[in-house]
């Protein structure tokens, strides 16, 4: 049984080819790392995962649970249960976090044929979360991410990523910007929402975050493909010989 | 030229002709001539570039007249003094809920009966500019309220000035109001113009406003015309003294060409000026925003905030001038216009302006317009959230921005209402 399945996939921005035939398949419960370095694509087969605008898709499928999710609207992708948490979570100045997050809540709810939530218990998740995550009162009074300090924002999405309950969650760079402390908090957050029927797509350049959040496979990825997949072991072999390998394999 | 100039005021000339019978004709008198020196400003007048007065007043419309049996309903908790069809309406204001130091005169029993600090104030230099809608008010201004605080008294409760038109044919108005707040006095005052029945009404409203030593005032300001065809002016003069403090929010939805224009004056050191607000405009609406901030002492602080929103073939306007004088050192000002434009054929014209005449200040401006922004919305549909909730939760935010220090929770959430209320008549 297969959770994510990308098939083939080729995608362009512009007159630019980004990725060039992309294979790879994610099971229930799986924690898959994609490591590569800089410019290969690792950010942009999340967005085209999540559906954000401006990726031209030349070829190939995403199936999520057996369904072909490239021609859904983003919110109808995160109603099945597609997460990411940003790179960069933008700042929204003006719409109250609350008023965000019981928003994206209900409109989930609604859209998979589930009640509205009533305030009381919407207000509670949000207090339980926010406890485990470190999420002060302070900050959820705020407007969404306005004045956040980059550690602020990763736990803002992941506090989502916990309220929302998601089937694949995608933490893109979810270590940039970071420093130890904020790091081991948002990787905690996300180890405790490891589950069997959830698995995670955790993209990253450096080993650093796997030491944080341990996976069960690792994906090198360059030149817009996945060039070669293996257990945890591969991580740390990347770690002592770089991607030089990937890079001169493919240009040679 | 000058004939030209004189035909284009004719049409006002036999309402002046009424109006200087009742009260303060000398001051009717020299604000009639001002303005009939030149007449309406058409688009030659650099302060009016934006906005054609001139087209929009062509065929002047009769003077409104009070009527008996018409009833205005409430739009949040306040105590109510009405305005309505240009005269003050006792008989409908909650005179009876005014709290100890606070009082309320009409203007015309103020202007008849020449009440000494009142038409001092009124022939201040503040008041008596060039400014042809300002200087029409003056000369044929019917009716308002002198609302007065006392030294040291705080009002919790708003205070709300509603004009009001009623009459179902197009009436033109002229009131103007004065809120003169006492040494250390503080208070919250909302001042509307709206109307019951969207004809092409003809409006020009005037609020005198006046900070003693350390007072402080919020106004919340909100233009609630109705229809696609009025013709409105809202002029807010205002004079700050020592550690004076002024927030004037502004809400202002569109119903044909509205001009709100704010002239203040920082005349004491250590005083404090926040002008915000939004402007909601579609069809063919046009709002213009029109400032002059003139610090003249030392020490002061202005900050302005403006957004706009802009749907269909509605136009926007922002021009905001910043003036610091000769020895008005270490000012500290900020000036922003923001627009979203929700279509292709809306417009906006931002022309932010500094004259600073003092080497020791800090004084910026900025201003940027654009289409919702896509990470923004992204984010948000990324979240779950359908795209039309997602970009009306970016509107009344954006619109929300404009708000930000405004204290009176009931009136945020009144101002959060009129926002989704107007997004929801927004053609899908």
């Amino acid at each position: 049984m297969t959770m994510l399945e990308v098939k083939n996939l080729h995608v362009s921005v512009g007159d630019r080819e980004i990725l060039k035939g992309l294979t790879l398949t994610v099971k229930p419960g799986e924690v898959a790392a994609i490591m590569g370095p800089n410019g290969t694509g690792k950010s942009t087969l999340s967005y085209v995962i999540s559906g954000r605008e401006g990726y031209e898709i030349n070829e190939g499928e995403v199936l999520l649970d057996g369904e072909n999710i490239l021609d859904l609207e983003p919110h109808e992708r995160a109603a099945k249960g597609v997460f990411l948490a940003f790179q960069y979570p933008v700042e929204i100045p003006g719409v109250g976090t609350m008023t965000f997050l019981k928003a994206a809540m209900n409109a989930q709810r609604r859209a998979r044929g589930e009640e509205e939530l009533a305030t009381p218990d919407f207000m509670k998740c949000v207090k339980d979360a926010s406890a485990k995550l470190g999420v002060s009162q302070e900050m959820l009074k705020r407007p969404l991410n306005s004045g956040f300090s980059g550690g602020e924002k990763k736990r803002m999405d992941i506090l989502q990523m916990a309220l929302l309950q998601p089937r694949l969650g995608i933490l893109d760079e979810t270590d940039s910007g970071l420093d130890i402390d904020a790091l081991r908090v948002v990787s905690e957050g996300v180890n405790s929402l490891r589950a069997p029927d959830r698995a995670f797509l955790v993209i990253t350049h450096y080993q650093r975050l796997l030491d944080y959040i341990k996976p069960d496979t690792v994906h090198v990825m360059a030149q817009g493909i996945i060039q070669r997949s293996g257990g945890p072991e591969l991580a740390l072999e990347l770690e002592k010989h770089g991607y030089q390998d990937y890079l001169s394999e493919e240009a040679a | 030229m000058a004939q030209f100039a004189a035909a284009a005021g004719d049409a006002f000339a036999p309402m002046y002709e009424e109006m200087k019978l009742r009260g303060a004709a000398g001051l009717r008198t020299a604000a009639w001539e001002t303005f009939a020196a030149k007449g309406l400003p058409n688009r030659r007048v650099e302060s009016w570039h934006y906005t054609d007065l001139k087209a929009a007043l062509a065929r002047p419309a009769p003077l409104a007249i009070a009527r008996g049996g018409v009833e205005v309903a409430r739009a949040h908790d306040s105590i109510r003094l009405v305005v309505l069809d240009g005269a003050f309406r006792p008989e409908l204001s909650d005179l009876a809920a005014l709290p100890r130091g606070v009082t309320v005169q009409p203007l015309r029993e103020a202007l008849t009966q020449g009440t000494p600090g009142i038409m001092a104030l009124l022939a201040s230099d503040d008041v008596r500019t060039d400014d042809a809608a300002l200087s029409l008010n003056t000369a044929l201004m019917q009716d308002g309220v002198v609302l007065r605080i006392a030294d040291g008294v705080t009002i919790e409760r708003p205070i709300e000035i509603a004009g009001v038109l009623s009459s179902e044919e197009a009436r033109s108005s002229f009131t103007r109001s004065l809120v003169v707040l006492g040494k250390g006095a503080r208070a919250t005052i909302v001042e509307t113009a709206g109307d019951l029945t969207g004809v092409a009404a003809q409006d020009n409203q005037a609020l005198i406003v006046r900070l003693a030593p350390g007072a402080m005032l919020d106004l919340f300001t909100h233009a609630a015309g109705q229809g696609e065809t009025q013709t409105r002016v809202m002029s807010l003069v205002a004079h700050l003294d020592e550690g004076a403090a002024l927030s004037a929010f502004s809400l202002i939805e569109g119903a044909g060409l509205l001009r709100r224009q704010m002239f203040v004056r920082i005349d004491g050191e250590h005083a404090r000026l926040a002008l915000q607000g939004a402007t909601l405009a579609r069809g063919r609406d046009h709002v213009d925003v029109t400032l002059v901030v003139d610090h003249a002492k030392p020490n002061g602080q202005s900050r302005e905030r403006f957004r706009n929103i802009l749907d269909g073939s509605s136009a926007g306007v922002f021009q905001g001038k910043t003036i610091v004088r000769p020895g008005a050192q270490k000012t500290d000002g900020v000036m922003q216009s923001k627009a979203v434009l929700l279509s292709d054929s809306a417009t906006m014209n931002n022309k932010p302006e500094l004259e600073i005449f003092a080497d020791d200040v800090q004084c910026g401006h900025g201003a940027t317009c654009g289409r919702l922004d896509k990470d923004q919305l992204f984010y948000l549909m990324a979240r779950g959230v359908p795209r039309g909730e997602a970009e009306m939760l970016l509107i009344e935010g954006f619109a929300n921005e404009a708000f930000e220090g405004f204290g009176n929770e009931a009136l945020r959430s009144f101002i959060s209402a009129r926002v989704s209320h107007w997004m929801s008549g927004r053609a899908a």
